[in-house]
């Protein structure tokens, strides 16, 4: 929507202010687009540390954590997930996965992690452990082609209860995922909107989680998201890798099958 | 609503009717008791669908004409007007509470602060309505609500549907995407009534 050409240079002065802001919005997101200038990779950096330092009660590191590939093995298990994991009978994702493996191989207690999932963003707090490590297996799987199995009943079953609870309305705004992510070009104030069912659009939007997010000054997964999201609704906290949130995220990656993560990212 | 018509007939022919699944709804409703942890700060209660909320999700918006009239039925029943009746209050309050997004966030990692509440929740109407011309950070889940007044008018008959209609969306279109307004106490029916000036006021930014 940029008037590049001087002899249109007239179009901008006729645009709707609304057509004004969008394309400043675009030069942001262009700026943001710089994966030099990615602050996520420090973050990615520092994941990695935590990852293979000795920690928790049995002073382990995560090394041996099993993300459906094998132990240890993490180059493109991001990309085949959410997966159903036999020891814990569920379908996880990268950030349940990642709890699973600190309680069983190191001995943290699950309540105790989730008392701080998340770096609050008003006192400028650097990212939790969990958070760093989560993006650092997921930037293993940068490049790769994202394809999560679908052979496991609870893998089917996954993908088709996150497309209900995507439409699933409830709490005082009546909304539901749908109500915002279901249709094209939508923004709530500047914020524009990913239609879930439109193939680009999702695409776009899951190969590049986890993503750096400015306003936050903090790298932020999809978990994140979903907390975000649901708190916006006004419901209350939405547990960390619960049911309803990995299938929602499982709804997600079976939408934007195909894609090849894009990593880390850069939001708003 | 002209265009929910207009898009609603070709899907006629393009995709079967959603029907409803009472084997899925069970799955979702023992997703989500398991996925909400009680706990200080949250309110479980909020989990709870009602008749109307229970249809739209299942039907995805989409309910059979049937389930709509049933719907526009039970919800005209809970319209509630403002104390003396008067529909149309000061647009001034009004347009500061279209505009604020403040009030009803929840849970254990970011409630919004009782102390920052003191002129109660906003109706954050700008996260999908554009109003004044002037706000360019307007939303677009919903139409454009600028001009409203000059395009249609301050006849009775229009503040009331304007009023109604924030309200209680769902009075007027079954499963609306619009949040009952009213009806799920995010603003008081004295302060519909100013958003309703707000829209329908000559002198109000929106139709300037």
């Amino acid at each position: 929507m940029r008037c590049m050409i001087p002899g249109l240079a007239i179009c901008l002065s006729l645009a709707a202010p609304a057509a004004l802001a969008e394309a400043s919005v675009a030069e942001y997101r262009a700026a943001l687009a710089d994966k030099d200038a990615n602050p996520g990779s420090l973050i990615i950096e520092k994941g990695e540390m935590l990852f293979k330092t000795k920690r928790g009660a049995k002073a382990e590191t995560l090394e041996k954590c099993d993300f459906g590939l094998g132990a240890g093995k993490l180059k493109g298990a991001a990309a085949q997930m959410p997966r159903y994991f036999k020891d814990t009978d569920r379908v996880q994702d990268v950030e349940s996965r990642l709890v699973s493996c600190m309680v069983r191989l190191q001995g943290f207690d699950e309540a105790e992690i989730k008392k701080k999932l998340y770096a609050d963003q008003r006192f400028n707090e650097d990212n939790t452990p969990l958070e760093a490590m989560a993006a650092y297996v997921y930037a293993q799987s940068d490049g790769m082609a994202l394809n999560p199995p679908k052979k496991h009943p609870k893998e089917k079953e996954a993908v088709k209860l996150g497309e209900a609870l995507f439409w699933h309305r409830y709490g005082p705004m009546d909304f539901s995922c749908a109500t915002c992510h279901a249709e094209d070009g939508k923004r709530v104030r500047l914020q524009a909107l990913v239609n879930h069912y439109n193939k680009k659009d999702i695409q776009a939007t899951v190969s590049t989680w986890p993503t750096y997010r400015v306003s936050h000054g903090a790298m932020r997964n999809m978990q994140h998201r979903m907390w975000d999201c649901h708190w916006q609704m006004r419901l209350p906290d939405i547990d960390y890798g619960s049911p309803a949130a990995v299938a929602i995220i499982a709804f997600q990656a079976d939408q934007a099958r195909g894609v090849k993560f894009d990593l880390p990212g850069m939001k708003r | 609503m002209k265009r929910t018509l207009i898009l609603a007939v070709p899907f006629l022919f393009a995709a079967p009717a959603v029907q409803a699944d009472a084997a899925l709804a069970a799955l979702v409703d023992k997703a989500i008791a398991a996925s909400f942890p009680a706990g200080e700060g949250q309110d479980l209660s909020r989990l709870v669908q009602d008749d109307t909320l229970k249809t739209c999700s299942q039907m995805r918006n989409n309910p059979t004409e049937k389930q709509a009239a049933a719907i526009l039925e039970r919800e005209a029943k809970n319209m509630k007007h403002p104390e003396g009746g008067k529909l149309l209050g000061d647009w001034k309050k009004g347009e500061k509470l279209f505009a604020a997004g403040f009030g009803m966030r929840i849970g254990a990692i970011e409630p919004d602060k009782a102390d920052k509440q003191k002129g109660g929740n906003g109706g954050n109407c700008y996260a999908c309505h554009a109003a004044d011309p002037k706000e360019v950070a307007a939303g677009t889940v919903g139409p454009s609500l600028t001009g409203y007044g000059k395009l249609r008018g301050g006849g009775d008959d229009i503040v009331k549907y304007t009023y109604e209609k924030i309200y209680n969306a769902q009075a007027f279109t079954a499963c609306s995407n619009m949040p009952r307004i009213g009806h799920n106490g995010i603003l008081k029916p004295e302060q519909i009534a100013d958003v309703t000036a707000y829209l329908i006021s000559p002198e109000s930014p929106v139709n300037k």
